[in-house]
C-alpha cells in the first residue's frame, strides 16, 4: 500500500511462537519454502503461556504494528494446560485493546501445530495484509498524549 | 557487558544465496556487546565449530549467537561446542536465519535485512544471558505401585523382572482387583481367575515385589527419583507371619452378617474374612463392625480354634515410611452408584442387577454357586433383558459424559454365556450403539447375534416397573422399527457406568498429579506420553487414566513399566535449568502461581528473608527445580513479576521485542 | 455509631482486640480518615458516617504482622476484598476481627460540590443511624440541602447488596441501595462506540492522569509488596514522563493484573485526585469475564479459582472480540 504516493509502507510485526508446536510449525514452513512477507519476526517462546501481556504492549509501545501470538492447538500443549491459560489472558488482553479502540485486526491468536507448515504461512500472509491495510499503528503510542 | 562473538552460517548456498551473509557479519558488529563476528560455509561442520570453539579462546568470548538454521536443528551442537571450548552452554543463542528467513524470502536485500534483525534479536538476549546448570538430583531405586488389580500386578512384574524393587499398596485384604471378580473374559471366554491367579501368584513368590494388602497410602512428599511415601498399613488383628490361611477361623466365626464385598452385597461372610478362596496373602482380616469379641469383649472363638496363635485383638495400625524413585497409580475403577436412575428400578427390585453382579451371580465361586437364578426368589429367569449405557455417555448430570468401552462387549459375553448354558433363556439388549473397537471383537458380537441369537434392540429403555407379581415390565424403543416396546422380563441386567476409584482424587493431590472432571488421571501428553503423569515420576495404569478393557490395561501397564524402569536405571537426574524461580523479595505469597502449575512444582514456604534492612518470616514461593518443566504459566500469573523463568526472562524477551521493533 | 463505639470499647477492655482500625474525623465534616484506636480516650475521634467510603481491607496487610488481634470495620463491600486477600494469603484471618458495619450508601463529596453546595461547616443527615433522606449543609453561604440518594459514590448505584461475606460480628443496618441499576451500562455504552470514539474517549480520560498511584495505593488487589513498575524486572521501571510506556501502559497492565481479583470496590475512581473513571477498566474486565466464562465475583468466597487461573476446554477463542463487534 502506497504511502505518500511512493513509499511503501512495510509494517512491523511480532509473532510469539510456542517452542513446540508453533515454532516447529514456522520452521516447517520455511523448509517447505511457503513464503510469507518478511515483516514477521519470530520470538521463541517456551509455550503460548509464556507471553505476558506486558511483551504485547511493549511491542505496541516501541512501534510494532501487529502482533500475533501462535501456541499449539488446545488439547495438544505440550506442558497440557498452558494455552488454556494463554487463552483467557489474551482473549480478556485483545477485548481491552478493542475497548480502549485500538484497532481489533492489530491482535492475533492463531493455534498452529508443528504439521501446519501451510497454516503458518497462510495465516501470516493473511495477517500481513490485514496491517498493511490498518496502516500505521499509532493508536497505542498517542494514547496519552495531551491534546 | 558481555563479549559476544556472532556467527553467521551460510548453509551452503541455503543462507549465503538469499543472505548477504557478508553485510550481516558487517552491520553485527556494530551492535553492543559484540567483540567477534565472522562468517562460515557450514557452521556446523566440525571445522565450522572449530572456528567457534577458537574464537571463543582468542576473544575471550562470554555469549554467542550463531546465525543459522532453526535452534530445533542445531542448538545442542552449539551448546555442546561453547561448553567444550570452556563457556556455558547456556551463553549460546540460536538466530534462525535459515527456515524463518532465507528459506521464505527471494529478495536478498529484505532477507538480508531481516536477518540482521534476527541476529540483533539473538545478541540483545544473550546480553541478559546468564550461565545456567543442570540440577541433579538422586534416584531411589524402588518403585511403588498403588493399586493390586491387573495393572498393578503386571506393572509391578515387568518392573520387578527388570531388577527393580516394588511394592505394592492394595487397600483391600487382597491383591486382584476387579479382574478376580469377573467370571469369564472376552472375546475368548476364558476363565478370569484361571488366567489372574498365577500372575497373583507370580507378583507375591517374587523376590523383588512386595506386598502391603490392606493398606493405603497416607502421604507423599518429595519429587521424581526422590519420594517418600506414608503407608498406613490397618490393623488385620491376625498376625500375617503366623497364619497358616487353613480357614478354621472363618468356618466357626459366629457373626455371619457382613456383606461380602467381594460379591458385591449379594450373600454374607463371616466376621473374620478372606474376600475369595484364592487371596493373596490367604490371611483374613477381622471387620470389627461385625465382630462380637470386638463389640461386646465376648466371644473370641477365633482365637480359640486357631492352632497357629495368629489372632492378635490388639493389633494396631501400622505407619510405614519408604522411599521410591517412581509412583505408578494403578487404582482402576468402580460403577457408578444408581440411586440417580429409579426409573431402572435398582433399588426397588432385587431382579435388577448390575453386570458385575451378574459376573459374581455367574461364577461358580458366587453367591449362587454359578447357577443363574432370580435373587429375589430363586427362580431361573426365562427373559433377560440388559439395557446399555446406563449412565455412560449420558448428555445430564446424573451420569457419566463418557463411554465406559468396557460395558458392549461384555454384554456380548454375558449374553452369549447365558444363550449357551441356557438355550431356553430369551436374551434382549438394548442399546445405543454397539461399539467393538478391538482384535477379535466385532467378531465376538457378531457371534452374539448369529449363533446365539441374541436379540439386540437399538434404543433406550425409558421405564423398568415391577409388576405386583414380581415380574418386571420393560418399557423401550426400537429406534429402527420406530415403535414402542413393552415386555416382560424376569431380571434386568444394567450396564452401569465405569467410574474412577472413589478414593484416587485423594491420592492425586497428595501425588499433585492432575485429574479431570471425571477423576481420571490426566496424561502428560494425551498421544505422545500417555503412561505418564504430567507430575514428574509419577505414572498411569490401568483404569486410572480412562476406561479401557483387559488387555490394554495389561499394555498399559507394561508401558507404565518400562518408562519406570527408564527413570530407575539412571543413577542421578539432570534437570533442565531453563525453570521458573522467583524472587522471594518481590513474592507476595499469594499463591496465584502454584494455581497454574501443571507440575505442583511451586510450594509456598515461611522464610525469613531480609528486604533491604527490614527483616521479616514471609509466606514465599518456591518452586521446585526438580519438577518445573519450563512452561512459563507461573510468570504471567505473577502480578508482581517475583516469578520469573531462566532462559526466557522477562528482560530478555522484552529485550527481543525491543531489537525487533527498533 | 453509639452501639458501634460501645461493642469497640467492651472489645478493646477485654483484651479481645489490641487495636482498632476504623477511621477518625477529619479536618473537615465531610473527609474522615483510616486510623487506628488503641485505646478509650482515643476513640473520641472515632466516627462512622456517610463519608466513610474507605475500604480498610488494604490496611489489613500491614495490621497482619502487628502483635496480637486487630479489630477493622468493613462495609459489606469491603468484606469482599477482605475476602479475596484471605484467598491470596495477604491477611490473617485468625488475627482479625471483623465488625461488619451497616451501609446505606456512602457520600460522594464532588458531587455534593457539583451541587453548588460549597463552604461546608457543617453537615447533618450523613449519620449512619437515622434514616435521613435528606442532608442539611450549614455553609459559609447559608443553609443547604440535597437528596442523600443524588449525591451517593458511583459504586452504591451499583451496590453488591446489604449482606457481609465474612464478618465475626454485624452492627448496624444496611441497605441494598442499588435499586436495580445496570453495573456496566456504562461499559456497555463504551463498547457500542465506533474505535475512533473509544479511542478519544480514553485518550482524554487517561491524559489527565498524573501517575500518583493513588489508584495503586488504594485499591486492595493491588497489593503487591513492589510493584512492577518500580522493579526492574521489565525493564519498565522509569520514572514518570522519562519513558512514555508506562504512562500509556500502566492502567491497562495494572487492569490485567487485578482481573478476577478485583471486586469492583470503586476505590480507584473514588480517590483518583483528576476524577478519571478508572473503574471502566475494571469493570470491562468484569464484564467480560462473566460474558465469557459465567458470572464471577472476586471475593464472594475464599476457595474458588479465579477466572485467569482457570479454564475450560472449551473456552471461546479471543477471535470473539473481533466476531462480537
Amino acid at each position: 500500500m502506497p504511502i505518500n504516493g511512493n513509499e511503501e509502507f512495510r509494517p512491523k510485526i511480532v509473532a510469539f511462537c510456542c517452542n513446540w508446536c508453533s515454532y516447529a510449525g514456522a520452521d516447517l514452513a520455511g523448509s517447505s519454502r511457503l513464503a510469507y512477507p518478511a515483516d514477521v519476526k519470530i520470538i521463541r517462546v517456551p509455550c503460548s503461556c509464556r507471553v505476558n501481556p506486558m511483551f504485547i504492549l511493549r511491542a505496541f509501545e516501541k512501534g510494532a504494528d501487529g502482533v500475533i501470538m501462535c501456541g499449539c492447538h488446545p488439547g495438544d500443549c505440550h506442558y497440557s494446560t498452558g494455552n488454556y491459560y494463554a487463552r483467557r489472558r489474551m482473549t480478556l488482553l485483545f477485548s481491552m485493546l478493542d475497548y480502549i479502540g485500538v484497532e481489533q485486526g492489530r491482535t492475533r491468536v492463531e493455534w498452529v501445530s508443528a504439521a501446519e507448515g501451510v497454516k503458518f504461512s497462510a495465516t501470516m500472509n493473511e495477517f500481513v495484509e490485514k496491517i498493511r491495510s490498518l496502516g500505521k499503528n499509532v493508536r497505542l503510542e498517542d494514547l496519552r498524549c495531551r491534546n | 557487558m558481555q563479549r559476544i562473538g556472532v556467527f553467521v552460517c551460510h548453509c551452503g548456498s541455503n543462507i549465503a544465496a538469499t543472505v548477504d551473509v557478508n553485510k550481516v557479519v558487517e552491520v553485527i558488529k556494530a551492535e553492543p556487546g559484540v567483540v567477534h563476528a565472522e562468517d562460515y560455509q557450514y557452521m556446523c561442520s566440525e571445522a565450522g565449530q572449530e572456528k567457534i570453539a577458537g574464537a571463543i579462546k582468542e576473544h575471550g568470548l562470554t555469549g554467542i549467537v550463531v546465525c543459522s538454521c532453526s535452534p530445533r536443528m542445531h542448538e545442542g551442537t552449539f551448546r555442546k561446542c561453547a561448553e567444550k571450548a570452556g563457556i556455558n552452554p547456556y551463553m549460546v543463542e540460536i538466530a534462525n536465519i535459515r527456515e524463518q528467513c532465507s528459506w521464505i524470502h527471494k529478495d536478498i536485500e529484505e532477507a538480508t535485512k531481516k536477518a540482521v534483525i534476527l541476529a540483533r534479536a539473538a545478541v540483545a538476549k544473550v546480553n541478559l544471558n546468564t550461565p545456567l546448570k543442570p540440577g541433579e538430583s538422586r534416584v531411589t531405586k524402588r518403585a511403588l505401585v498403588i493399586g493390586g488389580g491387573i495393572a498393578g500386578i503386571q506393572t509391578a512384574l515387568d518392573i520387578a523382572d527388570a531388577g527393580y524393587e516394588v511394592d505394592i499398596v492394595e487397600k483391600t485384604p487382597s491383591i486382584g482387583g476387579r479382574m478376580s471378580q469377573l467370571d469369564k473374559t472376552f472375546p475368548t471366554l476364558d476363565c478370569s481367575a484361571c488366567i489372574l491367579t498365577p500372575k497373583m501368584v507370580d507378583a507375591s513368590a517374587h523376590e523383588k515385589i512386595n506386598i502391603y494388602t490392606y493398606s493405603e497410602v497416607e502421604k507423599v512428599s518429595g519429587f521424581v527419583g526422590d519420594f517418600t511415601v506414608d503407608i498406613r498399613k490397618k490393623a488385620r488383628y491376625v498376625d500375617m507371619t503366623k497364619c497358616t490361611g487353613c480357614g478354621v477361623c472363618q468356618e466357626k466365626c459366629p457373626s455371619k452378617k457382613g456383606l461380602s464385598e467381594f460379591n458385591r452385597g449379594l450373600n454374607k461372610r463371616s466376621a473374620i474374612y478372606t474376600p475369595f478362596a484364592q487371596a493373596i496373602p490367604n490371611v483374613p482380616v477381622i471387620d470389627t463392625d461385625q465382630c462380637i469379641k470386638m463389640k461386646t469383649g465376648k466371644c473370641g472363638l477365633c482365637e480359640k480354634v486357631c492352632q497357629a496363635g495368629a489372632i492378635d485383638y490388639t493389633q494396631k495400625d501400622e505407619i510405614i515410611s519408604e522411599k521410591y524413585g517412581a509412583i505408578v497409580v494403578a487404582t482402576g475403577f468402580d460403577i457408578i452408584k444408581l440411586d440417580q436412575y429409579d426409573e431402572y428400578a435398582y433399588s426397588q427390585s432385587k431382579d435388577v442387577i448390575t453386570s458385575l453382579e451378574l459376573e459374581r451371580i455367574m461364577n461358580a465361586a458366587g453367591p449362587t454357586k454359578g447357577h443363574l437364578e432370580r435373587l429375589s426368589d430363586g427362580k431361573s429367569p426365562k427373559n433377560i433383558v440388559f439395557i446399555q449405557c446406563v449412565g455412560s455417555r449420558c448428555s445430564d448430570n446424573r451420569g457419566k459424559s463418557y463411554c465406559s468401552k468396557i460395558c458392549c462387549m461384555y454384554t456380548a459375553k454375558h449374553a452369549m454365556l447365558i444363550r449357551d448354558k441356557y438355550p431356553d433363556v430369551n436374551v434382549t439388549v438394548f442399546y445405543i450403539d454397539v461399539r467393538t473397537p478391538g482384535k477379535n471383537f466385532d467378531e465376538f458380537y457378531r457371534r452374539a447375534v448369529e449363533e446365539y441369537g441374541v436379540n439386540y434392540i437399538k434404543g433406550q429403555v425409558g421405564k423398568v416397573a415391577p409388576q405386583p407379581d414380581g415380574q418386571l415390565m420393560v418399557h423401550g424403543v426400537d429406534l429402527i422399527d420406530n415403535k414402542q416396546i413393552k415386555m416382560e422380563a424376569d431380571m434386568v441386567v444394567l450396564a452401569a457406568a465405569i467410574e474412577p476409584e472413589s478414593s484416587v482424587r485423594k491420592l492425586a493431590t497428595m501425588l499433585t498429579a492432575s485429574i479431570d472432571t471425571n477423576n481420571f488421571l490426566t496424561e502428560a501428553h494425551p498421544k505422545l506420553r500417555p503412561v505418564e503423569s504430567p507430575t514428574a515420576g509419577v505414572f498411569l495404569s490401568g483404569v486410572s487414566q480412562g476406561p479401557k478393557d483387559i488387555p490394554e490395561t495389561v499394555a498399559q501397564a507394561g508401558a507404565a513399566a518400562i518408562k519406570v524402569v527408564g527413570l530407575l536405571a539412571k543413577d542421578k537426574l539432570l534437570t533442565n535449568p531453563c525453570t521458573a524461580h522467583s524472587d522471594e523479595l518481590l513474592c507476595n505469597g499469594c499463591s496465584t502461581c502454584a494455581n497454574v502449575c501443571p507440575y505442583g512444582a511451586i510450594s509456598y514456604e515461611d522464610k525469613q528473608v531480609n528486604d533491604h534492612g527490614i527483616r521479616e518470616t514471609r509466606r514465599v514461593a518456591v518452586v521446585n527445580t526438580a519438577l518445573c518443566q519450563g512452561c512459563g504459566a507461573c510468570t504471567v500469573a505473577c502480578p508482581s513479576g517475583a516469578m520469573d523463568l531462566q532462559g526466557f526472562s522477562n528482560r530478555q524477551i522484552i529485550a527481543e521485542v525491543d531489537a525487533i521493533c527498533r | 455509631m453509639q452501639e458501634l463505639i460501645n461493642r469497640i470499647k467492651e472489645l478493646l477492655a477485654d483484651k479481645t482486640v489490641e487495636r482498632v482500625l476504623g477511621w477518625k474525623a477529619g479536618d473537615l465534616s465531610y473527609n474522615p480518615e483510616p486510623a487506628y484506636f488503641k485505646t478509650e480516650d482515643e476513640l473520641e475521634n472515632f466516627v462512622y458516617d456517610g463519608f466513610c467510603g474507605a475500604n480498610l481491607s488494604k490496611y489489613m496487610i500491614e495490621a497482619a504482622k502487628l502483635e496480637g488481634k486487630t479489630l477493622v470495620c468493613l462495609k459489606p463491600c469491603d468484606t469482599y476484598s477482605f475476602n479475596q486477600l484471605i484467598k491470596e494469603h495477604r491477611v490473617d484471618r485468625e488475627k482479625t476481627y471483623i465488625i461488619g458495619v451497616g451501609c446505606k450508601g456512602k457520600l460522594d463529596i464532588e458531587k455534593i460540590k457539583a451541587q453548588g453546595i460549597r463552604g461546608i461547616t457543617s453537615v447533618s443527615g450523613a449519620e449512619i443511624d437515622g434514616d435521613a433522606e435528606t442532608l442539611e449543609f450549614e455553609t459559609v453561604y447559608g443553609k443547604k440541602s440535597c437528596s442523600y440518594n443524588d449525591v451517593m459514590l458511583e459504586r452504591c448505584y451499583v451496590c453488591k447488596g446489604k449482606e457481609h461475606v465474612v464478618y465475626d460480628e454485624i452492627i448496624g443496618e444496611s441497605k441494598d441501595t442499588s435499586e436495580g441499576a445496570d453495573r456496566f451500562s456504562e461499559v456497555s455504552r463504551i463498547e457500542n462506540m465506533s474505535p475512533e470514539e473509544k479511542f478519544a474517549f480514553f485518550q482524554k480520560e487517561l491524559s489527565k492522569c498524573i501517575r500518583c498511584n493513588a489508584c495503586r495505593n488504594v485499591c486492595p488487589a493491588c497489593s503487591c509488596r513492589k510493584c512492577v513498575f518500580d522493579s526492574n524486572k521489565f525493564d519498565s521501571a522509569q520514572k514518570a514522563n522519562t519513558d512514555s510506556f508506562e504512562e500509556k501502559m500502566f492502567h491497562i497492565i495494572r487492569a490485567f493484573h487485578v482481573a478476577g481479583r478485583c471486586t469492583d470496590c470503586g476505590e480507584c475512581s473514588r480517590v483518583c485526585p483528576q476524577g478519571i473513571p478508572l473503574h471502566l477498566f475494571n469493570r470491562k474486565f468484569i464484564k467480560d469475564i462473566n460474558e465469557f466464562y459465567g458470572e464471577y465475583q472476586a471475593g464472594e468466597d475464599t476457595e474458588s479459582r479465579a477466572p485467569l487461573t482457570n479454564f475450560t476446554f472449551d473456552d471461546c477463542e479471543p477471535g470473539i472480540v473481533g466476531e462480537r463487534g
